[in-house]
């Protein structure tokens, strides 16, 4: 089943939405204006919005340190996460999370995980509540080609199949884990094949290519809010830029410039996905509409981040428990909650 | 024979006799019962006391394959999404497994998302320090985690307490540590039937009055505590016990207000010295207390080595009543 008319616009929003949002990241992070680290999802954009589509808003979702692209999949608002980049109390965390623990809540993310391979786990629970409740919501977990080597990966594809559990675990295989390769790292490297030890369906996309992405995620869903249980996709993607923004490696390069540039130049998702839109014969005018659409939303969200105020260090305590304990903040710290 | 259900409807609001593991089964049966949410998870669930539960409530109660790190972590996910899973881990030894999830997950999530997620989460351990079960199944690991903000920790010492401390557990918002000692598990007292008699997170029990020392007991050191005291008795020597209960705070308030009755404080636990409940109360007491102690504090634990496999290196390996008697002497 193909992705109706609307729905490609909004995939085709989406992935631009990711690229000129960690784009504009970037700059602010160059500027000091972003503290921490950075982990740009340049380059995987399709494997990421291809698979969000195939879900509804209320479907969980969980993502990992390289968390910026996967909300933004999943349809949330770009000024909250700036602002959370920045650190400021208008933040989605309240800038409490920061780049690599981005979540929102209201549109079905339940965390981000910077421990690799933390929130399979959690992602395998989520599916498990949906079962045990009885509703037909759906669960996507997605993860990296490091995190297959986890023993969270193992434990939770097995338990995940023995219940018949409503989750895809989508594995984003840029091919590096920071600089280590699949061929250095996994004694087998088709990532897809391990799902035939857990007796679930293990399939190969080509991560560049939405429509494909999109179309496996779609029957996975279906398979799952079925009953039938999770699917394993392996969709085979490519970073643009360095494991983290501004991160130097030293020594051998892990990987040829020769390679990056040719991922560049004929694999770019989205140039690849508004060449496809333009041969069905969608307007080239309703696409610079969009591109002129998100340079406003990221300028937008720059602006409203730049603005938030910093968290109050008199907020030091919130959050930290839906019911503290009695005295609890005097009883540890010293400290009187105000 | 009577059912737990039977025994209730005859006698509300008063106290029904039974062992710390009854109680901990009746707890649970009771939570479940009020809230369709609450479900069990574990290995062998049947086995360690769960089978009462499995014929009651099969399909809330899972049993797992063995992958402590990954079903906690389902726990979290299952919590975060809508139930308030209880996770047995039965053995403590075992919770380093699931100590990522515990730690990077269950603890942080709620404050990493600026409280958009929480995580009604109670993990079960239990303390087996006896019986020559040996250094890789015998742990008190709970002073690890009393370094992890945002988790609650509770010890309870009696079966009236487990029942009461484990329901507000299974009612918090939060995640919640539960560590029983198994040495307390035949042991039996009065339990309140009434299913609403809760016990707040976060106070300490007076479990004997006296005025010449303060004794403060963690988890099964209370069973060689409270003979010291019978033994001190004898001797003309008045100790009051406290039981902190919880863990994680710790009820330093109540700690001072017994020391500035007695002005001498020692501590008892089974846990390794370095960094233990002892250490903390210690510190703690010395900061905010220090003109109340007319002697210096003692703390009693399990020395710095493996717990051992032979009975005769065992035998004596926690604080023993002689030690406790002696280590009382010693202050007055």
């Amino acid at each position: 089943m193909q992705l109706n008319g609307d729905q490609k616009l909004e995939a085709y929003r989406r992935m631009l939405r990711i690229r000129r949002f960690e784009e504009e990241g970037a700059r602010q992070f160059k500027a000091g204006k972003i503290p921490g680290t950075f982990h740009l999802s340049v380059g995987q954009e399709a494997a990421i919005v291809g698979a969000c589509l195939a879900l509804r808003r209320d479907d969980a979702m969980t993502g990992t340190h390289r968390s910026h692209g996967h909300p933004i999949g999943k349809g949330a608002r770009l000024d909250a996460l700036m602002a959370e980049l920045m650190g400021k109390e208008g933040g989605i965390c309240k800038g409490r999370g920061g780049s690599m623990h981005l979540a929102d809540r209201s549109v079905g993310i339940i965390s981000e995980s910077a421990i690799v391979g933390g929130g399979i786990p959690l992602a395998t629970g989520c599916a498990f509540s949906a079962k045990v409740r009885g509703v037909d919501q759906v669960t996507l977990c997605f993860f990296g080609d490091g995190a297959v080597n986890q023993g969270t990966f193992h434990e939770s594809l097995n338990m995940a199949s023995l219940w018949k559990l409503p989750v895809i675990y989508l594995c984003e295989n840029n091919g590096y884990a920071i600089s280590t390769s699949i061929a250095q790292s996994h004694g087998q490297p088709d990532i897809a094949l391990r799902a035939a030890g857990y007796g679930m369906p293990g399939v190969t996309v080509d991560g560049q290519d939405l429509s494909a992405v999109y179309e496996a995620a779609r029957q996975a869903v279906a398979r799952a809010r079925a009953g039938n249980g999770p699917t394993l996709i392996v969709a085979d993607t490519y970073r643009f830029y360095e494991h983290a923004f501004s991160l130097a490696i030293r020594g051998k390069p892990y990987r040829s410039a020769e390679e990056v540039e040719r991922y560049k130049r004929e694999r770019d998702p989205i140039v690849l996905f508004r060449s496809e839109l333009l041969k069905q014969g969608i307007g080239d005018n309703i696409l610079t509409a969009i591109e002129e659409d998100v340079i406003d939303a990221v300028k937008r969200a720059v602006k409203f981040a730049l603005s938030s105020p910093t968290p109050c260090p008199d907020t030091l305590l919130d959050y930290m428990f839906s019911s503290p304990p009695p005295d609890y903040y005097s009883a540890v710290n010293g400290l009187e909650r105000n | 024979m009577q059912t737990d259900a039977q025994k209730l409807a005859v006698a509300p609001s008063t106290y029904v006799r039974m062992s710390y593991l009854e109680a901990i089964i009746q707890a649970q049966i009771e939570e479940m019962e009020l809230d369709e949410r609450v479900i069990l998870m574990g290995e062998d669930a049947a086995v360690y006391g769960g089978d009462k539960l499995l014929e009651r409530f099969g399909n809330r109660v899972w049993s797992t394959p063995i992958s402590e790190g990954s079903f906690t972590g389902v726990a979290v996910g299952a919590a975060i999404n809508g139930l308030r899973p209880i996770v047995d881990l039965t053995i403590a030894s075992f919770v380093y497994l699931a100590s990522d999830q515990i730690i990077n997950q269950a603890s942080k999530l709620r404050y990493m998302t600026g409280g958009q997620i929480a995580v009604p989460l109670v993990v079960r351990a239990c303390m087996y320090s006896m019986k020559s079960v040996a250094a890789q199944h015998a742990d008190r690991p709970y002073p690890f985690f009393m370094n992890v903000p945002g988790l609650k920790i509770i010890s309870p010492t009696s079966p009236a307490d487990i029942k009461g401390l484990l329901k507000s557990a299974i009612r918090d918002g939060d995640p919640v540590l539960v560590f029983e000692d198994t040495r307390l598990w035949p042991l039996k007292g009065d339990v309140p039937t009434n299913p609403e008699r809760i016990i707040p997170i976060g106070k300490a029990d007076m479990k004997c009055e006296g005025k010449d020392v303060t004794l403060i007991a963690i988890a099964g050191a209370i069973r060689p505590t409270m003979q010291a005291v019978d033994a001190l008795a004898k001797q003309g020597i008045s100790v009051e016990v406290i039981d902190p209960r919880t863990l994680k705070p710790l009820d330093h308030e109540a700690f001072k207000k017994s020391v500035a009755k007695t002005g001498r404080l020692v501590i008892v636990e089974d846990a390794h010295p370095v960094c233990n409940v002892g250490s903390e109360i210690a510190a703690v007491m010395v900061e905010e207390a220090f003109d109340l102690l007319k002697r210096p504090i003692l703390r009693l634990s399990a020395p710095d080595i493996h717990v051992p496999f032979s009975p005769s290196l065992e035998n004596d390996f926690y604080p023993t009543t002689e030690r406790i008697v002696a280590a009382v002497r010693r202050l007055l």
